[in-house]
């Protein structure tokens, strides 16, 4: 038998890309998907694909999802690997959510409060039930409208700081870290392990924070407030030495509130467990919260024994663009490892042959 | 050769590559020793070889010759991909002799070839950590680098022996860098180790995914770990190579049919062509099989 060394990687790779790029068209008598459509009508796929790409595109992650057939972690990769080649020209200020235009906003703590509860464009109490009318194409009635008041909506937790019973914000000023430059290290602060979290998986930290409800790390939540809507990114440049307004982003904001008996320095009072995403994404940050309060377990000299509680665990393993390649590459060649593994299984059963000869 | 529109050449900009350099100088300084420094997201997978395309593109200039392999073969798709990327944004010239690279990038191989000092051989790393299938936790193993701490590494050598008759690391096998720093080779065979001792090329090490750098500097001492009564060996196929007769390379072992038929090749393509071009065959040769 003549054997022919495997070549032509090369052309394999380019057949690859074009069959893929046929693939993803799909049939051509169905009209192309257009960018615009995919922004417009599949927003909270578009959030998802900004949060973990850690970039606030829509057109871009529009883009990303077509380019990658709905792959939202793939999307999530390319929006990655773009934004990383961008250059810095300014940090924001910090963003007031106090001041967000608010869409949606509940509270399961209070019956009712400054600003009320307002249900907003949630699917929470939809039937879920297939809506054949949606296949029809037909057009949804108009909702309601209200005018907006423009007061600001305080947040539930303000509240309860002024009465001095949960543990007030963390004292602002300090620069925070930055992980997509500086890389992690232990023992990560909070604010970094936010960053980590905001960008994280969102099955990941659902099945995390799922965990801890179940008892691998309780804190006994109760969601003090959700709440969703758009705020303004202002930056400073520092030759004009006063902040501009640079557009508007949607946000979600989750402030859990949780149990805490208090020790011997802190009296007993409520702590607090926080998410915040990109775009309209209440089970990412539900979930980020859940997390966040059971990462501070140590801080509040409570045992670390369960994975959620991990804070290596956690940071190393919750970014889904590390996870996928890595898992994935286990398709990439290994034959020179797994020659080497079969000669040291070749011999070790070699010599337990002989060892059994020996004994007969 | 064009370099791609809109980006800077070998695609990092330039900050992104004096951030690398400053920690790949640093890395030589301490040889062995892990870096941690701001890996940034490649517009290539995590685990495909990110950690070794940064170092490359840190380390890589308009005129150098540049050779990737993967198994120790020029033609494996991921080994495709990174000569393209770099061909692509870097435009420079590629090659698949070994001799005539300045900068080799390499996963899961050393060319048989010995490499010189004018050469730099970059290796993709999966897992920096030596000691991470022992102690998961990175806070820990820091702890116990500072410390030469590596009893741990031992006990498992150890346990091994006394488990197998000898130690069942067939690659990645750990090494002592200047006497001082446990290091990952990375997953190249255990077969491959003695060549990373007294190297005159430079080594760098990349790791993407887990953000470290790590060198060996020329002419550094690597002694895989073993016990006076037990020493480090290396295995490989018993065979020679099928198409150019070599008894002393790492063989590739490829399924011929479905009746337990086998063929032994060289791993590292460019040194079995290069001894075919010389005249050199094996059973399997072309020539031999029109004889019979």
């Amino acid at each position: 038998m003549a054997y022919v060394a495997v070549k032509g990687g090369e052309r394999a790779i380019d057949n690859a890309h074009a069959w893929l790029a046929a693939d993803r068209r799909g049939n051509p008598d169905v009209p192309d998907l257009g960018l615009a459509q995919i922004r417009e009508q599949l927003g909270r796929a578009i959030d998802r694909v900004m949060a973990e790409g850690s970039l606030y595109d829509q057109d871009l992650a529009a883009l990303a999802i077509k380019q990658s057939q709905g792959d939202l972690i793939e999307a999530a990769f390319l929006l990655r690997a773009y934004r990383t080649t961008l250059p810095r020209f300014a940090h924001s200020e910090p963003v007031d959510t106090a001041t967000m235009a608010v869409r949606r906003r509940v509270s399961a703590v209070f019956k009712d409060l400054p600003g009320g509860q307002v249900l907003g464009p949630t699917y929470d109490y939809t039937h879920r039930l297939l809506d054949f009318t949606l296949a029809a194409g037909t057009a949804p009635p108009p909702p309601a409208t209200a005018h907006a008041t423009g007061a600001k909506m305080q947040r539930v937790n303000d509240f309860l700081v002024h009465a001095g019973l949960i543990e007030p914000d963390a004292p602002a000023g300090t620069t925070p870290g930055d992980i997509t430059r500086q890389p992690l290290t232990f023992p990560a602060p909070r604010d970094v392990r936010l960053q980590a979290l905001a960008r994280g998986d969102e099955g990941f930290l659902l099945g995390l924070g799922y965990s801890t409800q179940r008892g691998y790390g309780g804190n006994h939540p109760f969601a003090g407030e959700i709440r969703v809507g758009e705020v303004t990114v202002e930056i400073e440049p520092a030759e004009l030495g006063f902040a501009i307004d640079i557009g508007d982003i949607t946000l979600t904001e989750c402030q859990m509130v949780n149990q805490f008996k208090g020790s011997k320095t802190q009296p007993p009072q409520f702590t607090r467990g926080y998410g915040l995403a990109f775009g309209h994404a209440e089970r990412k940050t539900m979930s980020m919260a859940l997390v966040d309060r059971a990462m501070r377990a140590e801080e509040l000299g409570e045992d670390v024994t369960a994975p959620a509680q991990n804070v290596e665990f956690v940071l190393y393993h919750s970014d889904n663009i590390e996870g996928t390649g890595f898992v994935e590459h286990l398709k990439l060649p290994h034959y020179v490892d797994f020659q080497s593994e079969l000669e040291t299984i070749r011999r070790m059963r070699a010599e337990a042959d002989a060892g059994k000869e020996a004994a007969e | 050769m064009s370099t791609m529109e809109g980006y800077n050449f070998a695609y990092l900009d330039e900050q992104t590559k004096r951030m690398i350099r400053r920690a790949l100088l640093k890395a030589v300084a301490i040889p062995g020793h892990q870096i941690p420094f701001g890996s940034r997201e490649m517009p290539l997978p995590y685990g495909w070889g990110t950690g070794g395309i940064q170092v490359t593109a840190a380390v890589l200039g308009p005129q150098d010759v540049l050779k990737v392999i993967d198994q120790g073969a020029d033609d494996t798709t991921n080994a495709v991909s990174i000569r393209r990327f770099f061909a692509r944004t870097a435009g420079v010239a590629t090659t698949t002799d070994t001799s005539a690279a300045s900068v080799i990038q390499t996963r899961h191989r050393i060319p048989e070839k010995p490499l010189r000092e004018d050469q730099i051989i970059v290796y993709q790393v999966p897992q920096p950590e030596p000691l991470s299938r022992l102690e998961p936790s990175r806070a820990e193993t820091r702890r116990m680098h500072a410390l030469a701490e590596y009893g741990l590494m031992h006990v498992k050598l150890y346990e091994d022996i006394t488990r197998f008759g000898h130690v069942a690391i067939s690659y990645d096998y750990p090494v002592m860098v200047n006497g001082r720093h446990l290091m990952a080779p990375s997953p190249i065979p255990a077969f491959d180790n003695p060549k990373m001792h007294q190297m005159a090329a430079l080594q760098l090490f990349g790791a993407g995914r887990e953000k470290r750098l790590y060198a060996i500097p020329p002419y550094t001492s690597v002694v895989s770990l073993d016990f006076d009564d037990h020493p480090f060996r290396t295995t490989r196929a018993p065979h020679a190579c099928g198409l150019c007769g070599a008894t002393d390379s790492y063989l590739d072992e490829v399924v011929t049919d479905d009746q337990g038929g086998r063929l032994y090749v060289c791993s590292d393509t460019d040194h079995c062509e290069t001894r075919r071009e010389a005249g050199h065959t094996g059973s399997e040769s072309p020539l031999q099989e029109a004889a019979q």
